[in-house]
């Protein structure tokens, strides 16, 4: 039922993994799907996250979204699949199970109550996490060294290949006829007559419906269509090996062996929205770590770093809303863009493909939450 | 491949992959494997394909190699030293070597 | 030997590189009484055109020319100058602020700069052939360095192939060392003459000229010099032949060259900006009449800040090196600018003509198929410019796509290709596409060695809170 003036159904806002994976499932259920980026130097999440699909610790203070993580990292395994009929690329899922290492006794000690409170919140899904201590995890990972006092662990926690999934999500909706649109980036949003006219750098895109999927840039987008996401970007870093021979079999969160051999070390929170800047010390800290959990990696080379924006709502859980005054515009917003790919990809953009958010899967994501708490 | 202008200079024994092999003060480990006939001083971890030094300045990183169980050193950087027990690599290093 | 715990925590200047421009550089500082310590990777000082300069063992004058032996006095220079130089030290990091890392002996250090000035030089431009990672193929500045340093030369069948004045210098070099060249196939294209003539009359009156038609002479009267359009090393497990134009030369080594490009990673890290030179077909940082970057308190000197060659790099890093005595102590005597910009400029004059008529065949910087392109990685021509049909803008997406210039080179072989290919298959130009982002550490260090930086308390707390 499209306008003649509407090029595409839906247009998706950025190009990054969650905009990538909701245009592709947008493509598959027979939309024609506009997905609009910036350009090569773009602030881009997608170019420097962890790679996790991640379940432990996840929805501490939401409950629903421990709930929510578990059923993306549930569908992960199918979604691969489906990725890999697609393309022939192979992204690399893997659900070992997962570690949090602790490096001293108050660590362990924070991370068991983290889990406890976890666990005994009201509506709370079982993650079949356990605290092992050193005895007992010394046999699962053998190589660590003699400050890691213990770990949490979950058999749902696994990894992928982030920028092979990034590559293949690119690869698979331009099979499905997606039109990538680079350096377009969007200045206004408006609506007339039920068609959304995007103004970007290069022209308007008219499109039935639109779905901002720009990470932190959503702050600036929601608001042009009546919608809010409040967010707070904070700067992390990731230190990376030279290719290794596997050791590390388990991705812990914060280290972990990529199945191309590389070891990615990361975890770090830093007030900044600048990601070209890089602070040596903070790198030297997440080394610092790495190195005291697997004392092997000594003398491995350290051949890159990089620093990247995060997203972050100001909850730090994600924001899926849509719009009452602009009907037709969603909000998909969220840290974790790779873990929960598979939700956007077979969820939520089945749920925008039909115009209507599903209430019984994504009410407690609304960005109403930040309002509510404000005037209560 | 190569061959020594001027046999001076004086000479330094070494060992690759446990042969040994002799060559002069002032080589670095990538001269004197050059200068031995070992062209191929690893297999890369991506393909597995043979490689040598290249550039011989340090920024092709073509010609790492095991130095005294140190692996993946720059072999064109690194001066020869008596006694020097070099390993060519294959394929991805292995973590604690 | 200087090791790193000899080093101070602060210098009033540091030189990153010790060729012509950072020796230079450093004799300067150092005479004007500035506290200045020059880092240098090799063994030995003398940057790639000067290698090994204090120890060479080719005592033969006239094998490697008396352009080489120059070097010596600058070397000398920088020594009585009261610069601390620090071979095989690699400078890994350094940061708007000065703040230098720097490896020797596999001990990391952190280094305070009132003012840096970058020498890390020129290398050579990738030259991405079938066949070009295969051992037995090698840069030609690469046996240079052999011979320089090593004494080593060429031994059974070489072929040599590519272009510009580097080529042709070592092949006379080889020659007069009694070593045999089979053949020259000449990569640059004959119509280069047309762009070039115009600047002739310039290049006439520069040092060059007489010198460079003496040295083709000088070769071409010993080897066969063919021009090739097309050029590939063919061998399994290493090199067996030389393919082009439809013949196959049986080679035991190849040495390719098409000219050199200024080593922009440890400046670009620091975030000095670049912009793309149409004329060289690389990128260079930009740069007041100082060699000052846009990065106060960096400059950057010699073959690094736009190709000009070896003395011309010297009198860069001196004029540097005036500009960080002013602002650090106004009241040192410094040498008369006037003199060293006239030498300057009569150095590169000429450049112009060597630029056009060594301009390096579009089919030899932009491959295709399966012509490796990132050599850590091996990533091909094709997949590339594959990628830049997805809608893929820039190398920082296609790195991510791809993985090319995330092995440890950091790009160095493949970041002009990578450009020129995205450019090419989009039909805009390298200028727009720009150039990887690139990031401490510039060289590889050890975890041992990172982890043993200092870490402040806020840092600390950005991860274990
Ligand atoms: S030969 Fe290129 S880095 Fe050593």
């Amino acid at each position: 039922m499209r306008a003649m003036s509407e090029e595409y159904d839906v247009a998706v806002v950025g190009g990054g993994l969650v905009g990538a994976a909701t245009a592709w499932g947008l493509a598959r259920e027979g939309c024609r799907v506009a997905l609009l980026d910036e350009g090569d130097r773009a602030v881009r999440a997608s170019r420097g996250n962890f790679a996790l699909v991640w379940v432990q610790s996840k929805g501490i203070g939401l409950a629903p979204y421990s709930a929510w993580t578990v059923r993306s990292s549930n569908a992960w395994a199918g979604f691969a699949d489906l990725l890999r009929d697609e393309t022939g690329f192979d992204v690399c899922f893997q659900r070992p199970g997962g570690f949090h290492l602790c490096l001293s006794d108050k660590e362990l000690e924070t991370r068991a109550n983290a889990l406890k409170r976890l666990h005994n919140q009201p509506g709370a899904v079982d993650i079949k996490s356990e605290i092992l201590d050193r005895t007992q995890l010394i046999k699962m990972l053998p190589d660590i060294g003699p400050d890691v006092v213990g770990a949490s662990f979950s058999p749902l926690d696994g990894h992928v290949n982030s920028l092979r999934l990034f590559r293949t999500l690119h690869t698979a909706i331009a099979a499905r006829g997606v039109r990538y649109l680079p350096s377009h980036r969007v200045e206004a949003i408006a609506q007339e007559g039920g068609t959304f006219r995007l103004a970007t750098s290069q022209g308007e895109i008219r499109a039935g419906r639109v779905a901002l999927a720009a990470g932190n840039a959503n702050m600036r987008l929601a608001p042009m269509v009546g919608l809010e996401a409040p967010m707070r970007p904070e700067r992390g870093q990731i230190v990376v090996t030279e290719r290794l021979r596997p050791f590390l079999h388990h991705p812990t969160g914060t280290l972990r062996q990529t199945d191309e051999g590389t070891v990615m070390m990361g975890d770090s929170h830093e007030d900044s929205t600048d990601p070209s800047g890089l602070t040596l010390g903070v790198s030297a800290k997440i080394v610092e770590r790495a190195l005291r959990a697997f004392p092997l990696l000594a003398g491995a080379n350290i051949v890159r770093t990089w620093s990247a924006i995060r997203v972050m709502t100001r909850d730090g859980f994600p924001i899926y809303d849509e719009s009452e005054s602009h009907p037709g515009a969603f909000v998909v917003c969220c840290h974790s863009g790779v873990t929960l790919a598979a939700n956007h990809a077979l969820t939520v953009a089945p749920m925008i493909a039909r115009g209507a958010l599903d209430k019984s899967l994504v009410a407690p994501f609304s960005a109403r939450r930040f309002y509510v708490q404000a005037t209560g | 491949m190569f061959k020594r202008l001027a046999d001076s200079g004086k000479s330094v024994a070494l060992t690759v992959d446990g042969r040994p092999v002799d060559c002069r003060a002032g080589d670095t480990v990538a001269a004197a494997l050059l200068a031995a006939g070992v062209d191929r001083c690893r297999t890369t971890p991506v393909s597995g394909a043979p490689r040598g030094p290249y550039c011989l300045m340090g920024v092709c990183f073509d010609c790492l190699v095991t130095i005294d169980g140190v692996g993946s050193r720059q072999a064109c950087l690194v001066p020869v030293r008596e006694g020097m027990a070099v390993e060519t690599q294959s394929g991805r290093r292995e973590a604690g070597r | 030997m200087t090791q790193a715990s000899d080093l101070a925590a602060h210098y009033d200047l540091v030189v990153i590189g010790g060729g012509p421009a950072g020796l230079a550089a450093a004799a300067e500082a150092g005479r004007a009484g500035l506290s200045t310590v020059l880092f240098d990777e090799n063994p030995g000082v003398g940057g790639q055109i000067y290698r090994a300069i204090t120890s060479t063992p080719v005592a033969d004058r006239a094998i490697l020319g008396e352009d080489y032996r120059a070097g010596s006095d600058l070397v000398a220079e920088a020594r009585t100058g009261g610069a601390l130089i620090a071979n095989g030290a690699t400078v890994w990091s350094l940061d708007p602020a000065r703040l230098v890392g720097v490896s020797i002996a596999g001990q990391a250090r952190l280094i305070q700069a009132g003012r840096v000035i970058v020498a890390t030089g020129s290398l050579e431009r990738p030259f991405p052939i079938p066949g070009w990672t295969l051992p037995g193929v090698m840069s030609a500045g690469g046996a240079q360095t052999l011979l320089k340093a090593q004494g080593l030369v060429p031994d059974g069948r070489t072929v040599m192939a590519g272009g510009g004045p580097l080529l042709w210098l070592l092949a006379a070099q080889i020659l007069r060392a009694g070593g045999r060249i089979e053949a020259i196939l000449d990569t640059m294209p004959r119509r280069n003459w047309l762009r070039a003539l115009p600047h002739l009359p310039d290049f006439l009156l520069s040092p060059y000229a007489a010198k460079g038609v003496k040295l083709l002479r000088e070769v071409r009267a010993r080897v066969p010099v063919i021009r090739v359009a097309e050029l590939e090393a063919v061998g399994d497990d290493r090199l067996r032949e030389v393919s082009f134009n439809g013949r196959r030369l049986p080679a035991d080594l190849l040495l390719l060259h098409q000219g050199v490009v200024p080593n922009v990673n440890l400046a670009m890290a620091a975030g000095v900006a670049h912009e793309w030179n149409a004329r060289q077909l690389c990128f260079q940082p930009v740069l007041d009449e100082d060699f000052n970057s846009s990065v106060p308190g960096i400059a950057v000197a010699g073959d690094g800040a736009g190709i000009a060659g070896g003395t011309a790099a010297a009198e860069r890093g001196r004029i540097a090196a005036v500009a960080a005595i002013r602002a650090l102590r106004p009241s040192a005597p410094v040498p008369d600018l006037q003199i060293i910009r006239q030498r300057l400029q009569r150095e590169e004059m000429g450049r112009s003509f060597l630029d056009w008529l060594n301009r390096p065949a579009d089919s030899f910087r932009q491959p295709e198929g399966d012509t490796i392109v990132c050599r850590c990685e091996e990533v091909t021509a094709g997949q590339v410019r594959a990628v830049a049909d997805l809608g893929c803008e820039g190398p920082n997406q296609m790195k991510a796509f791809m993985r090319c210039g995330m092995g440890p080179c950091q790009g160095r072989l493949c970041g002009l290709t990578v450009t020129e290919l995205i450019a090419d298959q989009r039909g805009t130009t390298p200028a727009e596409v720009g150039y990887y982002r690139l990031r401490p550490p510039v060289k590889p260090i050890t975890v041992a060695e990172f982890a043993s930086l200092p870490i402040a308390e806020g840092e600390r707390l950005a991860v274990e809170n």
